[in-house]
């Protein structure tokens, strides 16, 4: 029993020739041979090479940047500080995919007064190779006024803490504040009557839980080449999850309007939320501008980790109650959520996700977004929603535990369901927790025994909304009947694929007869990031979209050819038929092609709804005792997928989230000294999983159709990562009696644990 | 009519009703209706003429920030925190 | 592991006590001690002899990316934690960050673009396609690289054996599942092909 696809019986599945199949993907022998161009793999012409100064503190007044000697250095092509980017304003835009204030935005990318953060980038140089500019860098010289520096959310929200910024106010629907402080948000949800929700309850259980900042992990660095010519036209080819994302945010910051800048995405070597925000694209640019030749601006590894975003670090404390039966009456959360240097974290979607496995009456959530000196936070799948379901997720173990409920059906019993209100209010449409907590009960994985000692098996749920947003696409008929699909959704994980398959089967053809083409932002139509789970629904949907336009012109230019009435022609299966006329999509295609104008299908579109992904785990672990270290023995996790386009690519989503959930759980953390600088900036000492850390990772594929798309498909990015640490906390408890509430359970953490509960 | 279900943050000016019911075709115009009887509320909502940027509204399971976005007769509004994603 | 084979030798024929020295600084950062002389190195790269001019400081993967643009191969950390760089030298897996390119004298280095052999994939290549085994590929070339050192060194891996010579290749995307199942897969048709 490895990878398995359920459909439940509440559903009634249709039937697909392309959909549920397995092809290759088509840029898949580029990415096995080592052709497919990656953004640091560019090489233009007359190309300069960049290389950054970063600040040592992780709290900095800037007095003084003399770039002087660096710009004396032969070899030395230019020199940029935030001098050169012009003055932002103050404005909060939404980019499809959570908002950016330029203002903070272009702080970031180049310090402006303040260093905020250790790694911040404060000047760079371009220069005619790599050495010489990292060398260059070196001689710019800075006067810092070093400031008093918070790495911790809690002390960070203390009236005392160091102020990170004198004009943040705290943006909450209350009243506004007076005063400046760190906490850049407050949310607020109620539903219900909490006081009598906990009257009700027969157990309550409260607990508080402390999670370390982490880093998406991509392997690829960020990595931009710009080329700002002298017609003012400026192209930037960069690693991004977002091209047209890229364009806007490079507008705002330079102050150029979009029609002068072209962005062309590379392949992307991994994202996962960390490659939307900017950091190097307009730096390149400034330099490319100061010095009339193409820059390549590329990050290396300890760059990556100390300047551009990990994803909060959290305290949270969570209280619910039930009653004997095993009915969930109350719950409480108060949530703290690192933002980094600048406000707009992942505290709206952590308040939003905290409860939304569970139908629970009576409910509050308060939630902070806290800045303080680290590195901005970004999005890491499904943001903010791994941190709070450790907390809910825990202490529904301990209530089931206590009650002496079976975990999976006290989820169950509790579990939200088309109509449920949330605790932010909203009421779920049809969603497959159900399906997916029933298919996990029914595995062979749950049914089978775990034996022996220090082992311990732990399940988890969790959600992510996952979003629609805007998806352009086109698609050219061929002369040989092959259909060329032009998109601008950045390809990080196979969803050229998908998007063809889906076009492929609207017109009846097979998935190899798409050639799916990822283009520049001049191209196609406005494409919002990839991101949200949301390519292979949304872009998926203007794929089918563009193929119904194709599938429309196709019949009226046939109706000429056959002298018929549009409607008097039969389309099955990609065969289109009028009394003895029976042509494949193919053969008419051709024959078209040689009796009038070109074929050209077009979409446009911009689905509002989230799609609602449900994922669940088992997973079975190993203590050792002596040293605290934890071994995954076996995991499996289910997740709702509405419909998989292509399961092995849904599979993978599935076990790459899963094994960043491990790694989240057991090792992942940001060590920081007292100065405020990160301890272990190499993937040496950030220890992300290897192959030789985990077991295969085994999938239950739960088809639950989203009635919002015409195949039924939800996303499936994201979620998978949301479960895992809460599983693995509960499967350690069973294993050692002990109930942990920091991640990582790194082994130092969990031997010390279990050396204090044994009185050493 | 349409049900606006009132973030608890904004009670104080509602005098604690926690949902509000009102005819209105647009966000826009739930935002304004809500403005004419509790006064101070636009300014809580909206940046300018638009909601703020750290709000989305929920008509019906759709996620907008348009103010033009359609309410019908039986919708149900809510005002949530935006959110990104991965 | 699959822990890169340093093999000196070569470099230090050339000029010893410069290699060493620029290892040391390039770890302290201080690479403007150098005097930039450049040097001729003499190699075999996917089996054609080529010769290049490179500095002491400049690492194999500088060299074979920015000197050659042999660009499979991938600059993920620049200090040997994550296996995006590996090549093979003289037919052992090397992370090429961490091997100098005046190392190569003299050396047989292959690297991903040399795996196909004339327009056909190499079992390992088609076995991950049709596994599945890739999500962003960047880190890609550095496995295949390293999983067909491996299969040549152990035809016959069990699946502990291959996720210990896989331990020092970083996946971020793909949870290593479909990686394993691949080789396992690629090990088959390498056998099926022997026999
Ligand atoms: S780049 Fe060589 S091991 Fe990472
Ligand atoms: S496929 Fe992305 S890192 Fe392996």
């Amino acid at each position: 029993m490895s990878n398995v696809i359920v459909q439940p019986s509440s559903t009634r599945p249709r039937k697909y020739n392309v959909i549920g199949t397995r092809p290759v993907r088509h840029d898949g022998v580029d990415k096995v041979t080592g052709k497919a161009i990656y953004a640091a793999d560019l090489s233009l012409p007359n190309m300069a090479q960049g290389a950054y100064l970063r600040s040592p503190h992780a709290h900095a007044r800037i007095i003084s940047i003399d770039t002087s000697q660096a710009e004396a250095m032969p070899g030395v092509l230019a020199v940029a500080t935030s001098a050169d980017l012009p003055d932002p304003w103050d404005k909060t835009e939404e980019l499809g995919e959570g908002c950016i204030n330029y203002a903070h935005l272009s702080g970031n990318v180049l310090a402006r007064k303040k260093a905020l953060y250790r790694g911040h980038a404060v000047a760079a140089v371009a220069a005619t190779d790599i050495h010489t500019a990292q060398q260059a860098a070196r001689q710019i010289k800075v006067e810092y006024e070093v400031l008093p520096a918070v790495t911790w959310v809690l002390d960070a929200m203390e009236e005392d803490a160091p102020l990170l910024h004198d004009n943040l106010f705290t943006q909450t629907l209350g009243e506004k504040p007076t005063k400046p402080s760190n906490i850049g948000q407050h949310i607020h949800f109620e539903q219900g009557d909490i006081e009598q929700g906990f009257a009700e309850a027969d157990v309550v259980i409260e607990r508080e839980y402390r999670t370390e900042t982490v880093h998406q992990g991509y392997i690829e660095p960020h990595a931009s080449v710009a080329l700002w010519n002298e017609d003012g036209r400026l192209k930037i080819w960069t690693a991004t999850q977002g091209s047209f994302t890229v364009r806007q945010q490079l507008a705002e910051l330079l102050k150029i309007p979009v029609s002068k800048i072209t962005v062309v995405p590379c392949e992307i070597g991994g994202g996962f939320g960390g490659k939307i925000a900017v950091y190097e694209p307009p730096v390149a640019a400034v330099l490319s501008r100061k010095c009339g030749r193409p820059v390549k601006l590329a990050m290396r590894r300890d760059e990556v980790f100390e300047g551009t975003g990990p994803t909060p670090g959290s305290f949270m404390r969570v209280k619910m109650g039930a009653t004997k039966e095993g009915r969930l009456t109350a719950a409480k959360a108060w949530l703290a959520y690192d933002a980094g240097a600048f406000p707009g974290g992942m505290i709206g979607p952590g308040s939003m996700c905290v409860f939304s496995c569970y139908d629970i009456p009576n409910a509050t959530v308060d939630g902070y977004d806290v800045v303080l000196n680290k590195p901005k936070t970004q999005a890491y799948r499904a943001p903010g929603a791994t941190q709070a379901a450790l907390a809910t997720e825990t202490v529904i173990d301990e209530i089931a535990v206590e009650l002496g409920i079976d975990p999976v059906d006290f989820r169950l019993q509790n579990a939200a369901k088309e109509g449920t209100r949330r605790v932010d209010g909203p009421t779920y449409p049809r969603i497959g927790l159900v399906e997916t907590l029933q298919a996990l009960k029914e595995s062979e994985h749950w049914n089978s025994p775990l034996e022996g000692p220090n082992r311990g098996r732990g399940v988890a749920c969790g959600f992510w909304f996952n979003a629609g947003l805007k998806s352009s696409a086109a698609a050219n008929v061929n002369d040989d009947g092959t259909v060329t699909l032009v998109e601008g959704s950045p390809d990080i994980g196979g969803t050229r694929t998908s998007l063809a398959m889906q076009l492929a089967e609207t017109l009846g053809i097979a998935a190899e007869e798409v050639h799916p083409q990822v283009v520049d932002t001049d191209s196609v139509g406005y494409t919002d990031v990839t991101g949200g789970s949301r390519v292979t629904f949304s872009t998926g949907l203007a794929a089918h979209k563009a193929a119904l336009d194709i599938q429309d012109q196709m019949i009226k230019r046939a109706a000429e050819l056959w002298e018929c009435q549009p409607d008097d022609i039969q389309v099955d299966a990609g065969t289109y038929g009028y009394n003895d006329h029976k042509q494949t999509f193919k053969e008419l295609a051709v024959e078209l092609s040689s009796t009038g104008e070109a074929i050209v299908g077009r979409a446009a579109v911009n689905p509002q709804g989230s799609t609602n992904a449900f994922s669940a785990n088992i997973v079975d672990v190993e203590v050792d005792p002596e040293t605290g270290k934890v071994k995954i023995l076996r995991f499996t996790t289910a997740q709702d997928a509405g419909k998989a386009i292509h399961p092995s690519y849904v599979e993978g989503q599935m076990q790459g989230g899963s094994v960043q959930g491990i790694g989240w759980a057991l090792n992942e953390e940001y060590f920081y000294d007292d100065r405020g600088a990160m301890k272990n900036a190499s993937f040496l000492d950030y220890r992300m999983p290897t192959s030789y850390d985990v077991p295969m990772i085994e999938t239950i594929i739960v088809e639950v159709p989203n009635p919002d798309h015409p195949f039924g498909v939800r996303g499936v990015g994201e979620v998978s990562i949301v479960p895992p640490p809460a599983a693995i906390t509960n499967a350690i408890h069973q294993a050692t009696g002990l109930r942990m509430h920091h991640l990582p359970i790194s082994p130092p953490r969990l031997h010390q644990a279990i050396a204090e509960r044994n009185g050493q | 009519m349409a049900t606006i279900f009132i973030p608890a943050p904004l009670q104080d000016l509602t005098g604690g009703l926690a949902e509000v019911e009102l005819e209105a075709v647009s966000l826009g115009e739930v935002i304004a209706r809500l403005e004419a009887r509790f006064p101070g509320i636009k300014d809580r909502l909206c940046d300018d003429d638009q909601l703020s940027p750290a709000l989305q509204a929920s008509i019906n399971h759709v996620m907008t920030r348009q103010m033009r976005a359609e309410v019908g007769p039986d919708s149900e509004v809510h005002f949530l925190p935006a959110i990104g994603g991965g | 592991m699959s822990s890169p084979q340093h093999t000196n030798t070569p470099a230090q024929k050339h000029s010893s006590t410069r290699t060493l020295q620029h290892t040391t600084a390039l770890q302290r950062g201080n690479e403007e001690r150098f005097v930039t002389e450049k040097i001729h190195v003499s190699t075999t790269i996917n089996g054609e002899a080529v010769e290049f001019l490179c500095d002491a400081r400049q690492s194999l993967l500088e060299l074979l990316r920015d000197g050659l643009s042999l660009t499979g191969c991938k600059e993920g950390c620049n200090n040997g934690n994550c296996g995006a760089c590996t090549v093979m030298m003289n037919h052992l897996p090397v992370n090429s960050c961490c091997v100098l390119a005046v190392e190569a004298e003299d050396a047989e280095i292959e690297t991903v673009e040399g795996i196909a052999a004339q327009g056909q994939l190499h079992p390992v290549q088609q076995c991950f396609l049709q596994g599945a085994a890739l999500q962003c590929g960047i880190c890609t070339p550095g496995f295949i690289v390293t999983v067909k050192a491996l299969l040549e060194q152990n035809p016959h891996p069990t699946e502990q054996e291959i996720r210990f010579a896989l331990a020092g290749n970083l996946c971020r995307c793909t949870g290593y599942d479909k990686i394993i199942r691949s080789v396992q897969a690629a090990a088959e048709i390498l056998q099926e092909a022997k026999s």
